[in-house]
């Protein structure tokens, strides 16, 4: 029966991500942002929600329960609070759910259960490359066969580089087919460089240059194996898009509120139709993309492809964070473009979403 | 239930039911009552009458309830939306007798659409010359005389007006104001069967679209119904009154909520056709939509076309939405808004790209395309304007009464 009410048990999560976000992650993001750091209590509180752990599989001490619908509620949530922090919360999940979903039995020994256990261990994923031309499903990072070995060469960036991170995924072409290698951090050759963008201020990322760098055959995702890396990207974008409805609805909200306190002409300036109309806009279309990315993980949950779902929620998902974000500058006027409020964070997030729209966050 | 997107056995029975009806019945006439405005479909109302309203078989077990509804909608609006207005149903006159008319009244008004005969249809009268959105500023009065309402005024844009005023056993609900300066306040709605003395057919308009459907203007001349043809109660609500539950001007707006989801649905299926078409017409020519190609891949085409397909979903979707709302018995007017106002703009935005992207032939009247972005506007005006649609999520969205955002 087609239906739009998330389970029992997925209102509760979203009520419990929803206040964590409203009281912990929100209140934070503005000094993040400006100290450019994250609040390590914050995540750790995170990491006591389980909202990584409870979608690892049961064996290596996992909830068991992944779903993409209810990662992409958890997405949404989290990103409405901070984007930066959101990501910093999910960043277990950019290795540990490729690992869960393709890994080797000794992969998943070796590297998940760090992800359950009492600690927070940030995951690392390298997918972005800094070129014009990039696009997630044809790298120009190649891993080169040798004996027993693979040797990566090529340039990463947008790589989340937490400290005290776990190993980095690192995705990468051979022969004409795309893979994933986990990396130790301290591999000969890897050198990472910290990065600034326009955005995302207070989440650490690097730019990777990878010179021969060796990994064992074993290291390649899958092993022998290997790992359908296209469904991860798909997957992918499917969370991304789910985080840039937070985004926008972060955005919206922050302009619908100073709408209705803010007077102009004796009236607040909500009450004039060409900001009501605005506004009303946003809304519709923050509920249409979120309908869109729902719809992409169902069928991701469903087992099916999901290549044509996640490309247009994605798409959607974008616009609308962008258009949201823009939307709430204009509303606040000044006061959108000075930092003293969240707008324009919420701008220079909203747009980074064209740029790394492969990090597997569900 | 969780989220799903997974239609249930008899929806799925019913979409393939109403998707042939299209096939073979709209699509074969659409163009020919498209050129012939003002002549009834005559094969098309005899068919519907005799064997469409029946429905399809169904199996034991669950429908989708109002999405079931939207998804009908959409397949017959997928075939032909003006065919679709002019099927012998109650259509909002009887949305509007649903929601605020009495047992007695449903029964006298509604079975007559259920029995055999001629075929029948049911019609909605509010938009006058000086009051369209502003359905408060309506001019035509009622007054009670002895037992019966005497109306007077003139109503125009009433679709399927014609049918409805002029086929024995029809009516038309028409919107009248019993105490001027009560406003909203003094708003009924009464129902004035076909062939009541006094309902005069003035004419019907020459359209942009939807040419097959009748769209009238109705004059009211001492035009007399009983007092028991009044939809809610008679009583004018002073300013500040205490709610009484009478469901007058509410009721009557609340049919909104019923339809708006309908009309999206509407929307959809008149944007789906042409998406549908586009995408023939393209894979004749070679051409493939690549989801997962990169952006300096990507032709100008494809790119249209998904976000022409991702408007389309998200219209879809917030009308499934707003549907779903009203199965579960929740209030749904900001979602059925939302869904109005998007699905609107969507089928505009989509129709109007298919003929730019088939070109010539896409102008022409030789295909149905150019005719669908005719047909497919009609969505972004009745039943709410866009703009109305969107005065209305903003006041739920602001939190403001209707006198505060105006």
């Amino acid at each position: 029966m087609i239906d739009f009410e998330p389970s029992e048990e997925q209102q509760l999560i979203v009520e419990t991500v929803r206040q964590f976000a409203a009281n912990e992650v929100r209140p934070r993001a503005r000094e993040c942002c400006e100290a450019r750091a994250l609040p390590d209590d914050v995540l750790h509180h995170a990491h006591e929600l389980g909202l990584v752990a409870n979608a690892l599989p049961e064996a290596w001490g996992g909830g068991g329960e992944r779903s993409a619908v209810t990662g992409a509620l958890v997405c949404e949530e989290l990103a409405r609070g901070d984007l930066s922090i959101a990501l910093a919360i999910l960043s277990p999940a950019l290795i540990a759910f490729p690992v869960a979903a393709f890994g080797s039995e000794d992969q998943k020994r070796s590297l998940l259960p760090q992800f359950t256990g009492d600690r927070f261990v940030p995951g690392s994923l390298a997918i972005a490359e800094p070129r014009v031309r990039w696009d997630p499903f044809t790298p120009t990072t190649r891993a080169r066969r040798d004996g027993d070995a693979y040797v990566l060469s090529g340039e990463k960036c947008f790589v989340p580089w937490l400290k005290g991170g776990s190993p980095v995924l690192v995705i990468a072409a051979t022969d004409g087919e795309v893979h994933g290698f986990l990396v130790p951090r301290d591999a000969d050759g890897l050198r990472a460089t910290p990065e600034r963008n326009m955005g995302l201020d207070a989440l650490p990322t690097v730019e990777l240059a990878l010179d021969d760098v060796r990994v064992p055959a074993s290291a390649r995702l899958g092993d022998a194996a290997g790992a359908d890396i296209r469904s991860l990207i798909h997957r992918g974008r499917v969370g991304l898009a789910a985080a840039a409805v937070g985004v926008a609805r972060a955005a919206f909200e922050v302009a619908r509120d100073y709408a209705k306190e803010r007077h102009a002409f004796g009236a607040p300036i909500a009450t004039k139709q060409a900001i009501a109309f605005l506004l009303a806009d946003l809304a519709i279309e923050i509920d249409g993309a979120r309908l869109l990315v729902w719809e992409a993980a169902w069928k991701l949950d469903r087992g099916e492809d999901a290549t044509r779902e996640a490309a247009l929620a994605s798409q959607q998902a974008q616009r609308v964070s962008l258009d949201a974000a823009d939307g709430a500058v204009q509303v606040l006027g000044g006061h959108g473009y000075i930092r003293d409020y969240l707008p324009e964070m919420h701008l220079r997030n909203a747009r980074g979403f064209s740029t790394f729209e492969a990090l597997t966050l569900i | 239930m969780p989220i799903s997107f997974d239609a249930t056995e008899n929806t799925r029975l019913a979409r393939d039911y109403y998707h042939r009806m299209a096939v073979e019945q709209m699509r074969p006439i659409a163009s020919q009552y498209d050129e012939r405005e003002h002549e009834a479909p005559k094969e098309w109302i005899d068919y519907f009458w005799k064997h469409g309203r029946r429905g399809p078989e169904t199996h034991e077990g669950p429908g989708d309830g109002f999405v079931q509804v939207c998804i009908q909608a959409e397949e017959l609006c997928w075939g032909d939306a003006a065919l679709y207005l002019r099927m012998p149903t109650p259509a909002l006159g009887g949305s509007a007798v649903a929601a605020a008319g009495t047992p007695e009244q449903k029964q006298r008004f509604l079975a007559r659409f259920r029995g055999e005969g001629t075929p029948v249809w049911g019609a909605m009268a509010i938009t006058e010359s000086g009051a369209g959105s502003d359905a408060a500023a309506i001019e035509m009065t009622a007054e009670l005389d002895g037992d019966e309402w005497v109306l007077n005024g003139t109503k125009i844009f009433c679709t399927s007006g014609e049918a409805a005023s002029q086929c024995e056993g029809g009516f038309v609900v028409v919107w009248a104001t019993v105490d001027r300066s009560a406003g909203r306040a003094g708003i009924k709605s009464f129902v004035v069967p076909a062939l009541t003395p006094g309902m005069k057919l003035a004419g019907l308009e020459k359209k942009l679209g939807i040419r097959a459907s009748d769209t009238a203007t109705l004059i009211f001349e001492g035009c007399r119904v009983p007092k028991a043809n009044l939809l809610g109660s008679a009583e004018v609500k002073k300013r500040g009154a205490k709610p009484t539950g009478d469901k007058g001007f509410k009721g009557a707006m609340a049919t909104f909520d019923a339809s708006r989801p309908i009309v999206a649905a509407m929307a959809v299926g008149v944007g789906r056709a042409s998406l549908d078409f586009v995408l023939e017409e393209l894979a004749r020519q070679g051409v493939r939509i690549r989801y997962d190609a990169s952006r300096f891949e990507l032709g100008s085409v494809e790119r249209d076309v998904m976000e022409m397909e991702a408007e389309l979903q998200a219209a879809r979707l917030l009308t499934w939405r707003a549907a779903s709302m009203m199965t579960h018995g929740r209030p749904n007017n900001l979602e059925a808004s939302m869904a109005k106002a998007k699905a609107g703009l969507a089928v505009t935005k989509i129709t109007q790209k298919a003929v730019e992207i088939l070109g010539p032939p896409g102008y022409s009247r030789k295909w149905l395309v150019e005719k669908w972005m005719r047909d497919g506007k009609i969505n972004d005006i009745f039943e709410g304007t866009q703009q109305i649609n969107q005065l209305i999520v903003a006041r739920r969205i602001l939190d403001y009464s209707s006198s505060a955002l105006r």
